[in-house]
């Protein structure tokens, strides 16, 4: 072995520094990486705990859309959709969906009635062995336009300063779109007649490799009765899944998938701004729900709707939310399945 | 002027490429553990693609280590620096084979597809369960930070075999013969 070309003691202390300078440079770039040294970035773990009430969140459910409750049935595909996408979905057909009706709110045992946004969360899986996952909500535009407007919502939602909700509008005007359909929509009895929408713009991309930016929405077929708050309130605080329990005894219930297609120069990176109204509609197919399965034995409960896994022919766009709803629901998900003896089967 | 044994050409690049790929994968995973950017996208599907190939890359490296062994760490090295080296590179093998195969499992344990690019995903390998979710999440949550940590071991070893020791120890893996005083490679003998 070299013996003879060791270094002197001084030359060796210097090497021992390099080796000691590089190990930390290391540590300290991988924890750079992992946020540790930026107290300022958002992260999923901040969305997250932003939803929580002050006496914590529930444990072994969602971190939001908390109260919901399970269905099954298929997807009847038109064809129609084929034209945008090359997805196997939407070849003529039916594909089995198992999905979820839930209500925008933190607290699994929150009064229905008193909750403004209601949602569905919907997973379509085809023969291909590919599935496609989404979450929609029934308001037509989304709050705001950012991850970082939506933590700061949170911050002015949850603070104490009188005037906090008051800086928040006047630093995010898109709010007030969203904030006048909170204060003037119509409420209705049943999720069975809300229009739940993805507001996030996606691509689909068709089989000659051609990209359309889309939105879509499952149009309800039920006739939809509104119906003011203060008698919802006297339905008891659970009537949303006895009402959908009921009504799914006289057959199955439909929705319309309508797929919004952009035109050139519309904007998909705000999903707090709709799109012209004149904006061509393609009927792509119905949402058949034939079953209602409550949630703690349900097929919906330990599935993430994770609204960016998409099949093949659809992908998400340059709207930002879609990633920030990914990573936080992935959060969500890690921290509700760890807390199951919380929430037993 | 010492006649040193090296690793073969084989198994010098597998080790320099999939140090490559190991350090952008562990700096990978830690960056979009703690993102809700759109990049965070990008990190995951790039996270699963390459935690695959790391798997490939690994078991072939494991093969070809079986088959062509390692030259010997030199007879001067004292017994514990010996014994670390030996089972560093066990807790590395270990590791670059478990890691994927857990958050493979993960992945399945919580019915999340493992795409590798559009279109091609792989099967699922465990059914859905929470407690198998969370368990593997734990697993490959510290480990995580374990490979790291014997990552910093095993360069912090290299740079004292190649700074100071001076033994031929990381000329035996090293990309190129950097020191005029050793003598060109001599084929390695294989040890069966």
């Amino acid at each position: 072995m070299p013996q003879a070309s060791r270094p002197s003691p001084g030359a060796a202390i210097g090497s021992f520094a390099l080796i000691a300078g590089v190990v930390a440079f290391s540590a300290a770039a991988f924890a750079y990486t992992a946020g540790w040294f930026s107290p300022e970035r958002l992260t999923p773990q901040k969305l997250v705990d932003g939803f929580a009430p002050p006496s914590g969140p529930a444990l072994g459910h969602r971190r939001n859309h908390a109260k919901g409750i399970c269905f099954t049935g298929v997807f009847a595909s038109n064809g129609a959709g084929s034209e945008l996408s090359r997805a196997q979905v939407f070849v003529e057909g039916r594909y089995p969906v198992m999905g979820r009706f839930n209500l925008g709110t933190p607290d699994p045992n929150a009064d229905d009635a008193k909750v403004r946004v209601r949602g569905l969360g919907v997973m379509i899986s085809t023969p291909d062995g590919q599935e496609w996952r989404m979450a929609l909500i029934d308001p037509p535009v989304f709050p705001v336009s950012t991850p970082e407007a939506f933590h700061a919502l949170q911050i002015a939602s949850a603070s104490q300063e009188p005037n906090a909700m008051a800086k928040f509008v006047a630093a995010n005007p898109e709010f007030a779109a969203f904030a006048a359909w909170a204060k003037s929509a119509p409420w209705t009895g049943s999720y069975a007649e809300e229009r739940y929408n993805s507001l996030d713009s996606f691509i689909f991309t068709d089989s000659s490799g051609n990209d359309h930016a889309v939105r879509w929405s499952l149009a309800p077929t039920a006739e939809v009765v509104p119906v003011t708050p203060e008698e919802l309130a006297k339905r008891g605080p659970n009537f949303l899944e006895t009402e959908i329990a009921d009504r799914i005894k006289s057959g199955p219930l439909r929705w319309t998938m309508m797929v919004t297609v952009a035109k050139p120069g519309d904007q998909t990176a705000d999903p707090a701004k709709a799109w012209p109204e004149d904006r061509r509609s393609v009927k792509v197919g119905s949402l058949i729900v034939e079953q209602i399965e409550p949630e703690p034995n349900g097929p919906c409960r330990d599935i993430n709707f994770d609204p960016t896994i998409l099949p093949n022919g659809i992908r998400t766009s340059d709207d930002p939310f879609p990633a920030a709803r990914s990573s936080a629901y992935r959060v969500s998900y890690d921290r509700r399945t760890a807390e199951e003896k919380d929430y037993p089967r | 002027m010492t006649n040193i044994q090296r690793f073969t050409p084989l198994q010098r690049a597998l080790h320099w490429l999939m140090a490559v790929c190991i350090l952008a994968m562990l700096f990978i995973g830690v960056g979009m553990a703690s993102s809700v950017a759109p990049k965070y996208l990008t990190l995951v599907s790039i996270h699963k693609t390459l935690g695959i190939a790391i798997l490939i890359l690994a078991l072939i490296r494991l093969v070809v280590r079986l088959r062509y062994g390692a030259p010997p760490l030199p007879a001067d090295l004292p017994e514990p620096m010996k014994l670390a080296a030996h089972l560093s590179h066990y807790a590395l093998y270990a590791l670059m084979i478990a890691m994927p195969l857990i958050g493979w499992a993960m992945l399945s344990a919580a019915e999340y597809p493992v795409v590798l690019w559009p279109g091609v995903w792989l099967p699922s390998i465990l059914p859905l369960s929470s407690s198998l979710h969370t368990a593997l999440w734990n697993a490959h949550f510290y480990l995580a930070f374990l490979f790291f940590a014997v990552v910093l071991l095993h360069v912090a070893a290299a740079l004292f075999h190649a700074l100071i020791r001076r033994d031929g120890v990381f000329d035996a893996m090293g990309p190129a013969l950097a020191h005029d005083e050793v003598a060109p490679p001599e084929p390695v003998p294989a040890r069966r």
